[in-house]
């Protein structure tokens, strides 16, 4: 179901935590599972639930909780914008905008080329350099003015 | 302890108590959701906030700990202020459905909202929509009515043992549902219903069909397992509409199984015998209860002229009441006859000579909570017995160890400290090495019956681990489950069990298979007489303290027995053709009697088909008759009929009383059952006399040998009786009969024996035992022991094969 590199992974997080508590890991074996496969489907999420001795229903709690799991395809680099007051107050509907109009997608959407997926999200703890996005969750983007969102796009193009 | 104070009354919890706990002493009501005292606090609601004296806000009532003279108001302005905003806000979503919602009249929400609702909303907004889910045939959903006080997932995770209820997403789009695709399975499921203080959890079956003012209540006792739950049977229009727990902390606590909750639709079947009827010239008529009750009358004459006393017998379900059972053998005895049994699942009577009394739990159930250590021997537990599997869990939660011999490896949702996964004929031999280990361990001789058969046994690792488990962990006990008492062997697993206990000073118990299993044996429903040296008042006439035939050789069911048989049988709240050891052979040796009368509350199909009846009586079930059973913890338990018969339907023990009377027998003439019982129990409800499982000193048969050898030429038969087979009345309880657990049986078997034998998963194949064969898809198990086939009896679709644990052949079809 997932890879051996991956199942590495998942085992070393498992390291951290006493042996009947293995559902302690459930977090990072759920990213290490979407870093692999994109995006989480019921039969990973059992999967995991099976690996780490835990009810499938209790992995889909967390699933479903977290906005950063994603469950539903989406396109080869996820763009989480933050829209919430700070950012807002600092642009991040404009830069909202332009991506909109040079995606050509809204939010939760995913352009035909299967590359961009448009995301809101809540605060990142990084106000002060509002506006600020995410790129698939790892990468976080400061000061996004239009011009860094050109060079952004047409790095991710590449 | 800890001292304070509630609305200025003085108050003193445990350490570690809360407010609520204080509240609930001292009787004043705080309004509250999401807490319950079965439950782990969740504090999600916010219903129970209160004051506390120099807290600036008010607290959750249900998670605040109690303080060394701390101050507490829950009317005061504050309280009353925070709590009316926290309905404000619980409304804001709610549905105004109530006039069609079955929680009406019953829900925590509505009566709350009176008290704490404000007349209208101010809420303009859209409300939220939920959709709703398919949690089975039991459960129905109205997810839009949810407060979210996850009460029905923390029962999964704590009750139940098994979660199948979670919440997910979050905020304004948190919602209950079961994993993609699932529905709840649990045994226990149906007391979610009871938990969800809203109407978003209500029955299925239930659904729609009467509003609960509507309906009384009256107190009743659970016919089915040992355990003797306390119910509530609420009914409408002398018809039986639901049936809910009775609360008892010693019994079933706040729960019940589905078992006990939803079999009442069987009470309701289409099936329902309503009228005599009498088999004439190969044709079944209906006919008054007068020409029924001659025919049995001089059918049973006859058939005493014509072969003697000893050709009429008797056998009656241990789901019958104390009365029924107790007059059934009078009525046997009195005619001459000894043969009288209710053990018709059993194989292994050898023990019966050694009786020493009823064997029961060996304990309170209450106390099962506070085992440290256990040993279950052969049980399905969960199916026979949910609610004690839930004791179980519970003491296993605390700490204690649970060792398990078992021919089967079913999940029992909880930790197992040392497993012993052994064919049938093998549970004999692990136990010998237990005792072994635990008379090694503590230094002391094997008994002396059991030393010959122990001479050649050595402990292995498992075995010893359990004998320390048990040893070491006090107090402890061993079980024997329903398996176990209906292997071939049964005698042996009980002695060694005994030993195993004596040696290390811990109780033993049986397991009561079903409501009076206990009683059955206290109303000397067996072919032996059962004084037991500790009757005080000698009941005249009815013991001729000779040996009758029992369960197994009256319907021929033993190899020995084979072919031989009554001539005559009167059948108690029975279905031979699902309810014996060797279902084939019963109703082949039925067909073969001159006369058999079936006392039941349905028109069975079979006894009409198979032609092995000849006469059926109408009997009231339990909620049409006034009775009482024994539970397996020697409880005695009266009840009263909750709704009158149904057509011309009798209750049973007015039927035997009158048969008793046409036969001209002495002492029949009974006004009430009370008098029937005052006959059985004349020094009233404490029967612990009685009580005692010990075999006397009956030698333990060889390790290797007796009945086994038949099974372990070939492949045995591992046959449990399905949780919702067990009785009369829960198989046609039709919503329960469309649960998983009712899946048709398979023919389950280890992945090693299908490679050995070529099947592929699904494939039909042809079973066999004796002259039956059935045809059913091969299922894989690798729990399962090695050339073992798991096929569930008590099943139509298994009724044509022999005995539950004896040998089984397959074929390719
Ligand atoms: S379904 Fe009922 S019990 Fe479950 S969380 Fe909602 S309101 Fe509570
Ligand atoms: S509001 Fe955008 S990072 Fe805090
Ligand atoms: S009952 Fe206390 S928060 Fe729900």
């Amino acid at each position: 179901m997932l890879s051996a590199e991956s199942l590495k992974k998942i085992d070393y997080e498992l390291t951290k935590y006493p042996a009947d508590q293995k559902q302690s890991a459930v977090m990072s074996a759920l990213a290490i599972a979407q870093d692999e496969k994109g995006w989480l489907t019921t039969e990973t999420m059992d999967f995991v639930a099976e690996y780490l001795d835990m009810p499938s229903i209790a992995v889909y709690e967390v699933a479903t909780f977290y906005t950063m799991y994603n469950l539903q395809p989406i396109g080869k680099y996820k763009i989480t914008v933050c829209t919430n007051l700070p950012c807002a107050l600092s642009g991040a509907n404009e830069a909202v905008a332009h991506f909109r109009e040079k995606l050509g997608i809204g939010f939760n959407e995913t352009t035909t080329d299967g590359k961009f997926t448009l995301k809101e999200g809540e605060c990142m703890g990084a106000c002060g350099d509002a506006p600020v996005l995410l790129v698939n969750n790892k990468r976080m983007c400061s000061f996004m003015s239009n011009d860094k969102i050109d060079q952004l796009l047409e790095d991710l193009s590449k | 302890m800890i001292n304070f104070e509630i609305d200025g009354k003085p108050v003193s919890v445990p350490k570690n108590g809360t407010v609520m706990d204080g509240a609930n002493q001292l009787g004043i009501y705080i309004p509250h959701f999401c807490y319950h005292k079965k439950l782990s606090i969740a504090a999600n609601c916010r219903m129970c906030l209160v004051q506390v004296e120099k807290a600036p806000k008010p607290l959750p009532a249900c998670a605040t700990p109690a303080m060394e003279g701390m101050k507490v108001f829950t009317h005061s302005g504050q309280a009353v202020t925070a709590q009316k905003g926290v309905m404000e806000f619980l409304l804001i979503n709610h549905p105004l459905d109530c006039p069609i919602c079955d929680q009406g009249g019953e829900c925590q929400l509505q009566d709350l909202a009176v008290g704490y609702g404000a007349s209208s909303s101010r809420y303009t907004e859209a409300k939220r929509v939920v959709a709703n889910k398919n949690l089975g045939p039991l459960i129905s959903t109205d997810m839009t009515r949810c407060i979210h006080c996850t009460r029905c997932v923390r029962f999964g995770q704590e009750i139940a043992g098994i979660m199948e209820l979670g919440m997910v997403g979050r905020g304004e789009h948190s919602e209950i549902l079961a994993f993609v695709g699932k529905t709840v399975d649990s045994e226990l499921s149906g007391n979610v219903i009871d938990l969800c203080p809203v109407g978003a959890l209500v029955s299925k079956p239930f659904r729609y069909s009467a509003r609960t003012w509507e309906l009384s209540r009256r107190k009743s006792i659970s016919p089915h397992c040992g355990l003797g739950s306390n119910l509530i049977v609420q009914i409408k229009q002398n018809r039986v509409m639901r049936v809910l727990p009775r609360e008892n902390e010693e019994i079933n606590e706040c729960w019940l199984s589905d078992k006990d909750r939803f079999s009442y639709e069987g009470l309701n079947s289409e099936e329902r015998l309503t009228k005599p009827m009498i088999k004439q010239g190969g044709v079944w008529q209906e006919c008054d209860w007068q020409t029924a009750l001659e025919f049995v009358a001089n059918g049973l004459k006859d058939v005493k002229e014509k072969y003697g006393a000893e050709s009429i017998g008797a056998l009656g379900s241990a789901h019958s009441t104390l009365e029924e059972l107790y007059l059934l053998q009078k009525l046997v005895r009195g005619l001459g006859s000894e043969s009288v049994d209710h053990r018709v699942r059993q194989s292994d009577f050898r023990a019966d000579s050694q009786m020493q009394g009823a064997p029961w739990l060996g304990m309170p159930i209450a106390e099962i909570s506070q085992l440290k250590s256990l040993l279950v021997i052969g049980s399905t537990l969960r199916k026979d017995h949910p609610l004690l599997a839930h004791r179980i869990r519970q003491a296993v939660k605390h700490g204690a160890e649970l060792n398990v011999i078992n021919p089967i490896d079913d999940d029992l949702l909880t930790k197992v400290r040392n497993r012993a996964i052994v064919a049938p004929d093998k549970m004999i031999s692990m136990l010998a090495e237990v005792l072994k280990a635990i008379a090694e361990l503590k230094g002391v001789e094997i008994p002396d019956d059991a030393k010959n058969a122990l001479s050649t046994v050595s402990a292995s690792d498992t075995a010893r681990a359990m004998a320390i488990s048990l040893s070491d962990n006090k107090p402890a006990a061993i079980f024997i489950g329903n398996l176990a008492q209906h292997h071939p062997r049964y005698t042996d697993i009980c002695k060694l069990a005994q030993h195993i206990a004596q040696i290390s000073d811990i109780r033993f118990g049986v397991l009561g298979e079903a409501a009076n299993s206990v009683g059955a044996y206290i109303a000397g429903a067996v072919p032996f007489d059962n004084r037991f040296g500790n009757r005080n008042a000698d009941i005249a006439g009815d013991r001729h303290g000779g040996q009758g035939a029992n369960a197994s050789q009256m319907l021929g069911m033993d190899d020995a027995a084979s072919g031989t048989g009554c001539k005559a049988y009167i059948l108690l709240n029975l279905e031979p053709e699902l309810d014996c050891y060797n279902t084939q052979r019963a109703v082949r040796t039925l067909a073969a009697a001159d006369l058999v009368v079936m006392m039941s509350a349905y028109k069975s199909h079979a006894a009409i088909q198979d032609n092995y009846a000849d006469v059926l009586l109408p009997i009231a079930p339990f909620t049409e008759t006034s009775g009482t059973f024994i539970s397996t913890e020697g409880r005695v338990q009266g009840f009263n009929g909750v709704v009158a018969p149904l057509g011309e339907t009798r209750p049973a023990w007015k039927v035997l009383r009158v048969l008793g009377n046409i036969l001209q027998l002495d002492g029949f003439d009974y006004e009430t059952s009370e008098q029937v019982r005052a006959d059985v129990l004349p020094a009233g409800n404490d029967v612990s006399a009685w009580l005692n499982s010990s075999l006397g000193s009956l030698a333990v048969n060889p390790i290797e040998a007796g009945k086994e050898n038949k099974g372990s030429v070939g492949l045995q038969r591992i046959g449990e009786v399905p949780i919702y087979q067990a009785d009369l009345i829960v198989r046609r309880a039709e919503s329960l009969q469309r649960t998983r657990d009712a899946a048709a049986p398979l023919a389950w078997m280890p992945g090693s024996l299908m490679a050995q034998l070529g099947l592929q998963t699904e494939e039909v194949i042809r079973l066999k035992q004796g002259e039956g064969e059935v045809q059913l898809p091969v299922a894989q198990d690798d729990k399962l022991p090695a050339n073992c086939i798991r096929v569930a009896s008590a099943h139509p679709s298994t009724a044509a094969l022999g005995g539950m644990f004896d040998q089984i052949t397959v074929e390719k079809s």
